[in-house]
């Protein structure tokens, strides 16, 4: 059972296949069933030449435009998990607050045509408006209901944060009403443009640099500011860098702070890409983002910002690729399904991700 | 005594909290809440039905307890018993609380908020302020809450003999408000009891005559009560034996047992099926209590279970294409053939389903079993498993299970053959419970490689959890199949894992009675008040942070959890300044009481 416990590598030693159980056989026959459905599909579809290289690329490109918004998404769980070790269940419902903040601010400026007129102004009015909104919201999530909980150990933070969760999104579906609402469409985030021959949208593009722009200021927050270095500190050890003089509630509270902003940008990215808001709308990508905060190693900046893009274009390429070939009818519903299977074989096989920090290992 | 106890507790309760600033914050918690339940709806919704006909609605209720209770939270977070040092205070937490809502008011009046706030409605702001307008209605706001907070001190420092029958007489009052539907439903049948409630109650709630009489008949009987009659009562109880203590204990469970066998046949079928809703969600909470509760694993995946225990009793039941009898050679079963099996599927499924998360631990087997839950639905609904499952429009036409030539087809029928299989369910789980498999997964539950080294097999002990737990959800899924007779893949959401797990955190983890208390409240009661149905989600989420903070051991907790949680959380609880002052008070009380 321990190689169980600790995670199991790849390719077991040829001396523990004397043990092999039952057990082992189930998750033999998982990894295996995976690799043939990935391989198997992959050559189907290649073989079939349904799609073009046009959609190819289409498939990339959004691939990259999602997976950079979990990878937004992500970083919050991923800087939540390192400070605090609890897993911010309701992180994705913060995403879901900005895009409605956002919404608030989006659909009078496109009634009143400023949205087409001044793009760059507007969206940078939309998106202040997010982030401070998700910021502020983060942070009382955080006061009223985690911090109780910073000593606590078991499931308790945890069932917490599940509560939260629920409570956010029913509180909007309280004030703002069941129903889907449409985010504006200017016209100018349809024009697109050309990429070594291939036409890419430019709300595509918008979206990407906003998540670029934003992991990079994050990045320098988190490697070259005071803060920032405490933030590490406290993630490598609360204990001993509360005995450093760091302020451990402060490092906290300054994480769900840049989590929220974060999310908030996150938010209205996601909320222009799927052009609708709703109150249940972030619980499907908070899950996704956590997947690909785990995948890229929990705890760790630019693990999360590389597994949320490498969830995005596995999750938009996946479809077509793995499961057109092997004959699946309507792959696209079975989308989420590829996030959550990538998201289960990380959990189960490396839950100390790709770029692993050793501390994920105790805890998985 | 100690000198440093008394420091603590004079710093905590006086120092930094002085009593307007405790008052203060009283008032903006209370005014908050106020606010919220407005914005989000659940104001203007109770504003609609009344307590009392024309004269007090559910909405003035809520607002006049928030007013009590200010006065009320101020009389206990001070020490004297004294009433009129509590006088400026409790104004002081009432009129804030009270200002809250003539700002919500006055913004209403000011600016367009329902275009974004669609619950804030012009009807609201009239009733919030006696429909005066914003600045006139919120002055009488914030002296009606202060004079009610005021109110609320009296009534906390009053004698026993007056604060006892005033309050149940209220919560009677209220009681037969809220529930009058249910209530009138019940005492339809004719005679004496349909003219009575003909007195009290018109269709839409009680008549001020009929309130009065509660009130004062509940009231009434509360002093005697306390004046007269619990005295002797208690002194009798102490005085029984152990044997007649155990007699009395099975008269009471016997006639518990008696009046819920009864219930649905005087109540109604409506109450029938709100009380068979309640039977199912206790077997699933059952289930659910053996993995998270007993052994430890959250698992949020646990609605496939019971959709495993609903399809299968559809596939092999149902009169459609989709059953396994139209395009194989397998013959339709009846019911009770197909009941085992669907609870046998749901082991293979919870067992299949536990494997892979055997190495997984903590939040992340939390998230991972959400993760495999969620395929669970997402391939039921999928067009590639619909011509097994039939997708998204599902498996109609499963026909209700027969006795004999009898068909069990009313809600109430089915509420007993609920009941039955819980009743079976819950000796199992409590014999599960104290069997030597209930102690390996407590020992996991607290740590499991201190168990690992004690030789429990944790494979073992785990899968075991996965598929008994969800051998009972697949028996909730199969009785679920055949009361709607029809199964699609929209009543197999998260919602119902969070929804079970809601239930067995307020009721208490790991206790079965806890169970039951759970799922009647946080099932049974959203039902019974039906219109309030679409907050109950809203009710999970503030009972899932409320109980953690408040009450982690939940409302009816099993013995020993309650003792882990009370070291656990031993810590945590001290980091509050509020409870800090109020456990060095309760030392200093005791260090008195020993002086003495």
């Amino acid at each position: 059972m321990s190689e169980v416990a600790t995670g199991r590598t790849l390719f077991p030693k040829l001396s523990s296949l004397a043990r092999f159980t039952f057990v082992d056989v189930v998750l033999w026959a998982l990894r295996i069933g995976v690799v043939m459905v990935v391989v198997g599909g992959s050559v189907g579809t290649l073989i079939q030449g349904r799609y073009g290289a046009v959609q190819w690329f289409e498939f990339l490109v959004f691939g990259v435009t999602i997976g950079s918004v979990y990878a937004l998404v992500a970083l919050g769980y991923t800087m939540v998990y390192g400070v605090l070790r609890l897993i911010n269940f309701a992180h994705g419902d913060i995403m879901m607050t900005g895009a409605f903040a956002g919404y608030f601010v989006a659909a009078p400026l496109a009634e009143t045509g400023f949205l087409d007129r001044s793009p760059v102004s507007a969206m940078l009015a939309i998106f202040a408006v997010a982030v401070a909104t998700s910021t502020i919201i983060a942070l009382l999530t955080e006061r009223l209901a985690y911090r109780p909980f910073r000593k606590a150990r078991g499931l308790a933070p945890l069932i917490c944060a599940i509560g939260v969760s629920f409570f956010l999104e029913q509180t909007f579906r309280g004030a703002f009403g069941a129903g889907v609402r449409a985010y504006p469409d200017p016209k100018w985030q349809k024009g697109a443009i050309s990429f070594f021959g291939f036409g890419v949208p430019i709300l595509q593009i918008m979206v990407v640099a906003a998540a670029l722009v934003s992991m990079a200021i994050l990045y320098l927050i988190v490697q070259r500011t005071r803060m920032g270095t405490a933030m590490r500190a406290v993630s490598e050890d609360a204990d001993a860098a509360a005995l450093m003089g760091i302020d451990v509630d402060r490092v906290v509270v300054f994480t769900f702070a840049l989590g929220g902003a974060m999310a908030g940008i996150a938010g209205v990215c996601y909320a222009f890409v799927f052009k609708q808001v709703y109150f249940y709308m972030g619980f499907t990508p908070g899950i996704k983002a956590f997947g690909a905060a785990v995948l890229g190693g929990i705890g760790s900046v630019p693990g999360a910002m590389l597994g949320g893009l490498f969830l995005g274009v596995v999750e938009s390429v996946g479809p077509a690729l793995f499961l057109d070939g092997i004959g699946v009818t309507a792959p696209y519903q079975l989308r989420d399904l590829i996030a959550f299977t990538l998201l289960i074989m990380v959990l189960i096989f490396r839950p100390y991700g790709i770029l692993g920090e050793r501390m994920a290992k105790k805890r998985a | 005594m100690s000198v440093a106890t008394v420091d603590l507790a004079d710093r905590a309760s006086s120092g930094k909290h002085s009593p307007f600033r405790r008052a203060l914050g009283i008032g903006l918690i209370l005014g908050v809440v106020a606010v919220y339940g407005a914005t989000v709806g659940i104001l203007p919704l109770m504003d609609a039905r009344w307590i009392i006909v024309n004269v007090v609605s559910l909405g003035d209720t809520a607002l006049i307890a928030i007013g009590l209770g200010a006065g009320a939270m101020v009389a206990a977070r001070t020490r004297s018993s004294e009433f009129w040092p509590l006088v400026p205070p409790s104004l002081v937490a009432g009129g804030v609380a009270g200002g809250l809502l003539a700002l919500l008011a006055l913004a209403m009046q000011a600016f367009p908020l329902r275009q974004i706030f669609i619950a804030l409605s012009p009807s609201l702001l009239k009733s919030l302020t006696f429909g005066l307008g914003a600045p006139l209605g919120g002055a009488v706001l914030i002296v009606v809450g202060a004079l009610l907070a005021v109110l609320g001190a009296a009534l906390t420092r009053a004698p026993e003999g007056l604060r006892k029958p005033v309050t149940v007489g209220l919560a009677f009052v209220i009681v037969f408000g809220v529930f009058q539907e249910l209530i009138q439903i019940m005492m339809q049948s004719g005679g004496a009891i349909d003219a009575l409630r003909q007195s009290i109650y018109t269709w839409e709630g009680l008549t001020l005559e009929g309130a009065l009489m509660i009130f004062v008949l509940a009231s009434g009987a509360t002093f005697v009560w306390t004046a007269w009659l619990r005295g002797p009562a208690r002194e009798r109880l102490i005085h029984l034996s152990p044997a007649q203590r155990r007699y009395a204990k099975a008269v009471r469970v016997a006639l518990f047992i008696l009046v819920l066998v009864l219930l649905p046949v005087v109540a109604g079928s409506y109450i029938g099926q709100v009380m068979m809703l309640v039977g199912l969600y206790i077997l699933m909470g059952m289930g659910l209590n053996l993995e998270v509760g007993l052994a430890g694993l959250l698992d949020l995946g646990f609605v496939a279970f019971f959709a495993v225990g609903a399809y299968t009793t559809a596939i092999l039941t149902a009169d459609s294409p989709h059953a396994l009898a139209s395009y194989t050679a397998i013959p339709s079963l009846s019911y009770w053939a197909a009941m085992p099996i669907a609870v046998l599927a749901s082991i293979v499924v919870g067992v299949l389903f536990g494997i892979p998360v055997l190495g997984v631990r903590g939040d992340y087997l939390a998230v991972a079993t959400m993760g495999l839950g969620e395929i669970v639905r997402v391939v039921v609904q999928s067009d590639m498993a619909a011509p097994l499952l039939g997708g998204a429009q599902g498996i109609l036409q499963i026909p209700k299970p027969r006795i004999g030539g009898y068909e069990l087809a009313d809600p109430v029928q089915l509420f007993y053959l609920t009941l039955a299989a819980s009743a079976i369910a819950a000796y199992f789980a409590w014999r599960l419970e104290n069997s030597r498999l209930g102690r390996a997964w407590m020992a996991v539950r607290d740590d499991e490689d201190v168990a690992q080294a004690l030789g429990i097999n944790l494979v073992k002990v785990k899968l075991l959890a996965y598929g008994l737990g969800a051998a009972f959800a697949g028996l909730a899924g199969s009785i679920f199949a055949v009361m709607l007779t029809s199964v699609y893949p929209s009543s197999f959401q998260l919602l119902v894992s969070i929804n079970v797990l809601a239930l067995i955190i307020v009721g208490g983890m790991g206790s079965l009675p806890g169970v039951m208390v759970g799922a009647m409240a946080l099932v049974g009661l959203p039902e019974l008040l039906r219109e309030f149905g679409e907050f109950r989600f809203l009710l999970y989420g503030a009972a899932l942070i409320i109980m953690m903070r408040v009450r982690p051991e939940g409302l009816w907790p099993s013995a020993t959890r309650r003792r882990e949680l009370r070291d656990e959380a031993g810590e945590s609880v001290l980091d509050e300044p509020e409870e800090a002052a109020a456990l060095a008070r309760r030392r200093v009380s005791d260090v008195q009481k020993t002086e003495l």
